[in-house]
């Protein structure tokens, strides 16, 4: 579903991606696991488009097209969802306010036709139900005054009403209690766990990977992925920490 | 002093120093010393919502003890336009106002207040937000009078602009004369652009960049009209104000 080929990107003139290859398929969930620094979130963000990452080289196809030919929001649209570490707060702006412009947004780009008011809040109403977050706080501006853990479930819920084909995930276990951890959890699981769907998962801990089980593994350092393996490479690093695992990779 | 209307000003007015300059010197010096009298009875309240018209329009208005009077107005008339408002507020008064100034081409448009705490337990609350660009201006000078008596009095008065290309400018004058010693007076200002955090944001869910930066100048604006009691009123307020930008602002 999507591949990534020998990439090079920097930031600020900074290189930070040097020569990263990785491939998901259809029905996978793959994490990736890296010390601070690695380029964990760089790789997030070179792959939602985000202005300032700029691409030096290789290439990333999703579902057969190039997808860095694509500007962000066309890449939403084909079904890219990039689950924010820091979501942003949007003041004045109502989560479904939001949330039905940016779906309506999509099915545009797609020639599908919009949702109703109706039928959008309907949506509304189970993907917040299944993530346990109150209807009452999708009425209030985007992530504003959200602590948090409800920051990262209303980037879960977001993920369910868009309902992308492949989602990565930067860090959404960071800032959640074990409660919220497992509810996140359960909420990926049930939105993404498909055939048709894949999940990159970044993490610094194991503990997300007891709740969504990862088909691979991957440690990324210095801008590249240095080791892979099967879900027992996650419980190593738990184990034994980056130094050691890194150094026989 | 009946000669004074035969008198022009010029931008070495303070009141009138980021006026358009052709327009004021160009002007009808009788035509432009009118003010409109309103006067709000003790205990009574009106609201005015209305878009400014291009050129100068004076409201003197008298509010009476526990009486409100409130003003919504979108300004986007070009090459200039100007509301110029001077409420005196009695025992208990209050005194809204939220303000829009929008637009672009090389226009300026502006909001010029005073607003004179004349009694105790008056309140007052102003709200201006501008969203300019090409090289456009926006401007709100806001004056706050308390005179000796008026104990109690809360006076707020906000102003933030956000400029869409570098071209575009904006300015505030904020002037606060207190001669009481009981009272509150708060005032704030800031000019910036869009947030680019939020703008990937919403594109990262989807929303094309010219959605998007609609979206984020409906957000910013809707603080002006917060206090319009109807929300059909604020919606109109609001979509009077949008239409503004479909105009290649984006």
């Amino acid at each position: 579903m999507l591949k990534i080929t020998n990439l090079h990107a920097e930031v600020d003139g900074k290189k930070i991606l040097n020569g990263l290859t990785l491939e998901v398929g259809a029905g996978q969930v793959h994490a990736i696991m890296g010390p601070n620094g690695a380029g964990k979130s760089t790789l997030a963000y070179v792959l939602g488009g985000r202005p300032g990452y700029e691409v030096t080289g290789g290439r990333v196809t999703f579902m057969g097209q190039d997808l860095l030919a694509l500007d962000p929001h066309e890449r939403a649209a084909v079904g890219l969802f990039l689950g924010f570490q820091y979501p942003v707060e949007i003041p004045g702006v109502s989560n479904v306010q939001f949330l039905r412009e940016a779906l309506n947004a999509q099915r545009k780009y797609r020639g599908e036709e919009p949702l109703s008011g109706g039928e959008f809040l309907k949506l509304a109403k189970e993907k917040a139900g299944l993530l346990k977050l109150d209807m009452e706080m999708l009425k209030r501006p985007v992530n504003v005054g959200f602590s948090g853990g409800e920051k990262k479930r209303n980037e879960m819920v977001q993920m369910g009403i868009l309902n992308p084909s492949f989602a990565i995930l930067d860090e959404t276990d960071s800032g959640l209690d074990i409660d919220a951890l497992r509810i996140v959890g359960d909420g990926i699981n049930a939105i993404m766990r498909d055939p048709a769907k894949g999940v990159l998962l970044i993490t610094h801990y194991q503990r997300l990977l007891d709740y969504v089980k990862p088909d691979v593994v991957h440690i990324l350092a210095k801008g590249r992925i240095v080791k892979s393996g099967g879900p027992e490479l996650a419980l190593e690093l738990e184990r034994e920490g980056y130094d050691t695992v890194m150094a026989d990779a | 002093m009946p000669e004074a209307a035969t008198l022009l000003p010029t931008t070495h007015d303070e009141d009138w120093r980021y006026a358009d300059p052709d327009w004021l010197a160009a002007a009808d010096p009788v035509a432009l010393a009118h003010w409109e009298e309103i006067t709000v009875p003790a205990g009574e309240a009106r609201c005015e919502a209305f878009e400014v018209a291009a050129g100068v329009r004076r409201l003197r208005v008298a509010v009476g003890a526990k009486a409100r009077f409130e003003i919504f107005a979108v300004n986007a008339s070009a090459p200039y336009a100007r509301l110029d408002v001077e409420v005196t507020l009695a025992d208990g008064a209050h005194f809204e106002f939220g303000g829009v100034t929008i637009g672009g081409g090389d226009g300026t448009q502006e909001f010029v207040t005073r607003v004179v705490h004349a009694e105790p337990n008056a309140t007052s609350n102003q709200v201006v937000r501008a969203v300019q660009w090409d090289q456009a201006t926006g401007n709100f000078l806001g004056r706050i009078e308390v005179v000796k008596d008026a104990q109690k009095t809360d006076a707020a008065q906000n102003f933030r602009a956000i400029l869409l290309n570098k071209g575009a400018s904006a300015n505030t004058k904020p002037e606060l004369e207190i001669f009481a010693d009981d009272v509150k007076c708060a005032h704030g200002a800031a000019i910036g652009e869009l947030d680019p955090q939020i703008a990937f944001y919403m594109a990262a869910r989807g929303l094309p960049p010219q959605a998007a930066r609609k979206l984020q100048v409906h957000a910013f604006l809707a603080d002006a009209f917060e206090a319009v009691p109807e929300d059909d009123l604020r919606d109109k307020l609001l979509g009077i104000a949008l239409d503004q930008l479909e105009e290649g602002a984006l």
